[in-house]
C-alpha cells in the first residue's frame, strides 16, 4: 500500500434492510463505522449490530474463512465478509446487500435450503457397493489418487457461486456449481463405486447441462474450487458415456 | 404450540452430534433421529479445527502410549478407564471416518500418513492437510444425508430441556426463520452442542461456541464438571485470535522471544534441536507453552505488538514446498488476516482461549444424572482431558464419544414409552417466558456491553494465571452483569430471524458458564495443568486428585463439590518433558 495514501478515520456502509412484518419492499440504510485497517466488512457489521443498531440481521461464526456462514454482495461482488478487508473498497460508501438469487428470509439472511436438497440429490457421500468392514483397515488411496479430487472437497459451501451463476439466477431448477463440483468430489474419489448413480441426477436437463460455462462461479470461489472444471469435466465424460451408448449399447448398462 | 416426536433428538450437529446421529441409526435404522442446531450443520466449530486427530496405528505405537501420553499430559485428572476406551476405540472411529470419504492426508504406499504433535511421544496423529476437522466435518455431515431416518432442524434454537418423571423427554426450540416456538418430544436427548470459550474476550472459538448445551444441563439440574479447566493455545494471531495450529510446530516451527532465542528451554521443557523432537520444547504441552509465554512477557522479552505482547513462530527453515504441502492453510491465513508471508516472515503469535476440558459431566457412555440425557464433545466432560487436553484428542473424542452416547441412547429410547403429556404445559410455560423475558423486553440495558463486560472481567480474573482476590472481582462483576441482565431490552422485536434474540439468549448461557468457570476455579485452591493459582502454586494429589462438580442451586447460585478421579494403571506422578523420567 502506498504511503502517500491517507486512510480516513470512518466508513460509511449502505446495508440492505428487509424486515417482512415492517416493510413490503426492501431498502438500505447507511452507517458510518470507523475504519480500521484490520478491519474486514463482517467487523464493521458487528460494529453496527453491537453499537449502532441491534436489529441488523447477518449470518456468521468462524471470521475465519472455513465455516462459508458470511457471504454477501459488497458493491456487488459476491465475498466472504469475513475475509474481506474493508480497505479494499474504499473509500465508500460500500454497498452490502445478501447474496443474489436466494429469497431473502431478512436483510442479510438468504434462505439457502434448495442448495441443501441438491447436495442430497447429486448424493455427495461415499457411495460403495459393498462396505469394507472396518477391522479390515482403511482403503489404500496414493497421494496423486488424494490429489485427483482433493481441490472439490475443498468446498466451504458458501453460496458465493451460486449468487454468481447466471444460470442459477434464471433457472433454479439448475443443480448449480458448488453441487456438481461435490458429486465430482466423491466421482473422482478413488474408494467411491458411485458415479453412475450421480449420473442418472446430473445428466437431467438441469443437472450439468444447463451451464453455460461463463467461469463466473470459479472466479468468486474463496477456496480455489473451481467449479467451472468439475463442470466441464463432468460435461465431457457424460458426452463420452453418450457416444459408448450408442456405439456399445450392451455394455453401458 | 406446534410439537413433533422423534425417538433421539441431538441438540447441536457438529463432529459429536453428527457422529451420534449416524450411531443411532446404525444401531436401531427403526428409530428417528432429529439433528437439531441453531447453525447449519456444515457450520459448526468442529470445522475449524485444523491439525489433526489422534489414534495409535504406526507399529512402534501402543494404545498403552498414547493413553500415558494422554493422562501425564492431562496432570493425572483424567478418568483411566474413560482413558483406556478412548485409545482402543480411536483408530477405528478414524478408519470409520476414512470409509465415510475423509480425504486423510496418505504416504507414498497409499496407507493414512500421521504427523506428532504436542504432547505425544510418537506420530499419532492422523490428518488432512491442516484443514482436519473441516474435512471430517463434512465427510460426517455428507455421510448423514444418505440415512432417511435423520431429520435435520437446521437454525433451531434449543432453549429448554423438558424433564418430566425424572427423565429428559424433549426440548424446545425457536425456528429462528420464522420465530416459532417449536416443541420437538424425544425418548433421548444427546447435547452435542461444543464449548463455550466465548466467555472469554479473545479466543480460537467461534461466535457461536457460547455454551448454550452446558447451560441447558446445568438448569435441568445436571452438574458441570472440571469447569475451572480452560485451555490456552500457545499459538493464535494477535487481534482475530485466529489459531495457528500445533501441526506448524510439530512440522518443525520454533517459537521465539524478542532476541530470537527459543525461549522453551528455559522453562523445563528440554533443549532445542534443529528438528522437532517429540515431547520436548515446541512440542510440550499447550498449557505449560502458554504459561511459558506469560513468564518471558513478564521478564520482559516477548516482542510489543498494538493488541498485547507477542512472540514469533518461525517456519521460515521449512521452506515453500513443504509449507505448501503440510500446512497450507496456516500459509492462507496468515497471508489473508495478518498480512504477512510465513515462508519469508515470523509469524506474531499469543496464546488465546482455545478449549474447554471441562463440561456436562457424563460417565463413559455419554450419560449424564439425567435419565435420557447424554452429552458428547467439548460441550461435555468425561473426562479423558484431564487438567489440560493434548492437541489432536478433542476431534476423535468426538468420534469416539459421540458414537457411544448415540449407540447408549438409541438402546435406552427404544425401551421408553410415549413422552408424557403433561410436558405440554412446561413447552407453553417456556414460549410465554421467551416473549415476556426477551422477545417484548424494552429494559435499559444492551446485549453487546453486558457481554464485553462479562468477557473482560474473566479475561483478567480466570486466565492462565489465577488468584483468590482477581476470581472474586470477576465474580462479582459478572453477578453485577448477570443482575443488570434481568433489565435487558431488544432493539429487534421482530420474529423474523431475530440475531438481537440469539445474542441475548447466546449471554444467558454465557452467564452460567462464566459462573461455574469461577467458583470451580476458587474451589480448587491448587495448581494443575492449566489451572495456575499464584496464591496455590503446587499440585495437591492429597485433596485435589478429584473432580469438581458444579451444581445449580435452587437460588441460582452455583454450589461445588469433589469426587474422586478413577485410576487404573498409571499412578500420579511429576509431568516430565525434554528430559528422560529417569533423569528427575
Amino acid at each position: 500500500m502506498s504511503e502517500t495514501l491517507t486512510m480516513p478515520e470512518t466508513v460509511t456502509l449502505e446495508v440492505f434492510r428487509y424486515r417482512p412484518e415492517v416493510e413490503s419492499e426492501p431498502t438500505f440504510d447507511s452507517f458510518e463505522v470507523p475504519f480500521h485497517p484490520e478491519w474486514m466488512i463482517l467487523d464493521a457489521l458487528n460494529y453496527i449490530k453491537d453499537d449502532l443498531d441491534g436489529s441488523l440481521s447477518y449470518r456468521w461464526a468462524c471470521r475465519m474463512g472455513v465455516c462459508g456462514s458470511c457471504g454477501m454482495l459488497a458493491n456487488g461482488q459476491p465475498v466472504l465478509t469475513c475475509a474481506t478487508y474493508l480497505e479494499s473498497l474504499l473509500p465508500g460508501p460500500i454497498r452490502i446487500e445478501p447474496l443474489e438469487g436466494f429469497p431473502v428470509i431478512r436483510d442479510l439472511v438468504g434462505d439457502i435450503g434448495d442448495f441443501m436438497n441438491k447436495l442430497s440429490d447429486v448424493k455427495a457421500w461415499l457411495i460403495r457397493d459393498e462396505e469394507k468392514p472396518v477391522e479390515d483397515g482403511e482403503y489404500l488411496q496414493t497421494p496423486s489418487q488424494l490429489a485427483d479430487y482433493k481441490q472439490y472437497s475443498m468446498c466451504i459451501n458458501c453460496m458465493l457461486c451460486y449468487s454468481a451463476c447466471p444460470v442459477y439466477r434464471l433457472e433454479p431448477e439448475f443443480i448449480g456449481p458448488a453441487a456438481i463440483a461435490l458429486a465430482q468430489r466423491y466421482n473422482l474419489d478413488s474408494r467411491d463405486e458411485g458415479a453412475e448413480e450421480r449420473m442418472d441426477v446430473l445428466s437431467q436437463h438441469d443437472g450439468i447441462w444447463g451451464c453455460t460455462l461463463v467461469g463466473e462461479c470459479t472466479e468468486v470461489c474463496p477456496k480455489g474450487v473451481d467449479p467451472a472444471g468439475a463442470i466441464q469435466r463432468y460435461k465431457v465424460s457424460a458426452t463420452m458415456d453418450y457416444f459408448k451408448s450408442l456405439l456399445m449399447p450392451r455394455s453401458s448398462s | 404450540m406446534d410439537s413433533v416426536t422423534h425417538d433421539v433428538l441431538l441438540v447441536g450437529g457438529g463432529g459429536a452430534g453428527l457422529r451420534a446421529a449416524i450411531a443411532v441409526s446404525e444401531t436401531n435404522p427403526g428409530l428417528s433421529v432429529a439433528v437439531v442446531s441453531k447453525v447449519y450443520p456444515m457450520r459448526s466449530h468442529t470445522g475449524a479445527a485444523e491439525g489433526g486427530a489422534a489414534g495409535a496405528v504406526r507399529p512402534e505405537d501402543s494404545l498403552e502410549a498414547h493413553a500415558y501420553d494422554t493422562i501425564s499430559g492431562g496432570a493425572w485428572l483424567c478418568d483411566q478407564d474413560a482413558v483406556e476406551a478412548f485409545v482402543e476405540e480411536a483408530p477405528k472411529e478414524l478408519i470409520q471416518l476414512e470409509h465415510w470419504g475423509c480425504p486423510w492426508s496418505r504416504q507414498p504406499d497409499g496407507h493414512i500418513a500421521t504427523r506428532p504433535f504436542g504432547g505425544m511421544k510418537i506420530e499419532r496423529t492422523w490428518y488432512a492437510a491442516d484443514k482436519t476437522g473441516f474435512h471430517m466435518l463434512h465427510a460426517l455431515f455428507q455421510t448423514t444425508l444418505r440415512y432417511p431416518p435423520i431429520t435435520r432442524y437446521d437454525e433451531f434454537f434449543v432453549t429448554r430441556l423438558l424433564v418430566d418423571d425424572g427423565r429428559c423427554q424433549g426440548v424446545v426450540a425457536i425456528e429462528l426463520a420464522s420465530g416459532r416456538v417449536q416443541t420437538l418430544f424425544a425418548k433421548a436427548v444427546i447435547v452435542c452442542s461444543g464449548g463455550g470459550g466465548k466467555v472469554f474476550p479473545f479466543t480460537t472459538n467461534a461466535n457461536i461456541k457460547t455454551g448454550d448445551g452446558m447451560a441447558l444441563a446445568y438448569h435441568a439440574g445436571v452438574p458441570l464438571k472440571d469447569m475451572e479447566f480452560v485451555q490456552y493455545h500457545p499459538t493464535g494471531l494477535p487481534f482475530t485470535g485466529i489459531l495457528i495450529t500445533e501441526a506448524a510446530r510439530a512440522e518443525g516451527g520454533w517459537l521465539l522471544n524478542k532476541d530470537g532465542y527459543r525461549y522453551l528451554q528455559d522453562y523445563d521443557l528440554g533443549t532445542p534441536e534443529p528438528k522437532p523432537v517429540k515431547r520436548s520444547m515446541e512440542l510440550g504441552p499447550r498449557d505449560r507453552l502458554s504459561q511459558a509465554f506469560v513468564k518471558e512477557s513478564q521478564a520482559g522479552r516477548a516482542v510489543s505488538s498494538p493488541y498485547g505482547d507477542v512472540v514469533h513462530l518461525d517456519i521460515r527453515h521449512l521452506g515453500e514446498a513443504e509449507i505448501d504441502k503440510k500446512i497450507p492453510f496456516v500459509r492462507e491465513l496468515c497471508l489473508k488476516y495478518q498480512k504477512v508471508d510465513p515462508v519469508h516472515d515470523m509469524i506474531p503469535v499469543r496464546p488465546v482461549v482455545h478449549y474447554m476440558m471441562g463440561g456436562i459431566d457424563t460417565d463413559i457412555q455419554g450419560a449424564t444424572a439425567l435419565d435420557g440425557l447424554y452429552a458428547a464433545g467439548e460441550v461435555a466432560c468425561v473426562n479423558i482431558n484431564g487438567a489440560n487436553r493434548l492437541g489432536s484428542n478433542s476431534l476423535t473424542e468426538l468420534l469416539v464419544f459421540g458414537a457411544r452416547a448415540g449407540r447408549a441412547a438409541a438402546q435406552f429410547a427404544a425401551a421408553q414409552p410415549a413422552p408424557s403429556a403433561a410436558l405440554i404445559a412446561q413447552a407453553e410455560d417456556e414460549e410465554r417466558r421467551l416473549k415476556t423475558e426477551f422477545l417484548d423486553a424494552s429494559g435499559p440495558e444492551r446485549v453487546a456491553p453486558l457481554r464485553k463486560e462479562m468477557q473482560a472481567a474473566m479475561e483478567a480474573g480466570a486466565g492462565i494465571y489465577r488468584n483468590a482476590e482477581g476470581l472474586n472481582d470477576a465474580v462479582e462483576t459478572v453477578n453485577g452483569v448477570r443482575e443488570r441482565f434481568q433489565r435487558i431490552g431488544l432493539d429487534d422485536h421482530s420474529r423474523t430471524f431475530n440475531t438481537e434474540l440469539v445474542s441475548v439468549l447466546e449471554l444467558s448461557s454465557l452467564l452460567d458458564v462464566a459462573g461455574a468457570v469461577l467458583d470451580s476455579a476458587l474451589a480448587r485452591t491448587e495448581s494443575r495443568g492449566a489451572h495456575q493459582r499464584t496464591d496455590y502454586p503446587d499440585r495437591d494429589d492429597d485433596e485435589f486428585l478429584a473432580h469438581s462438580l458444579v451444581y445449580r442451586s435452587d437460588d441460582g447460585a452455583p454450589r461445588v463439590e469433589f469426587k474422586p478421579v478413577t485410576v487404573t494403571k498409571w499412578p500420579p506422578g511429576e509431568r516430565v518433558y525434554g528430559r528422560k523420567a529417569s533423569d528427575v
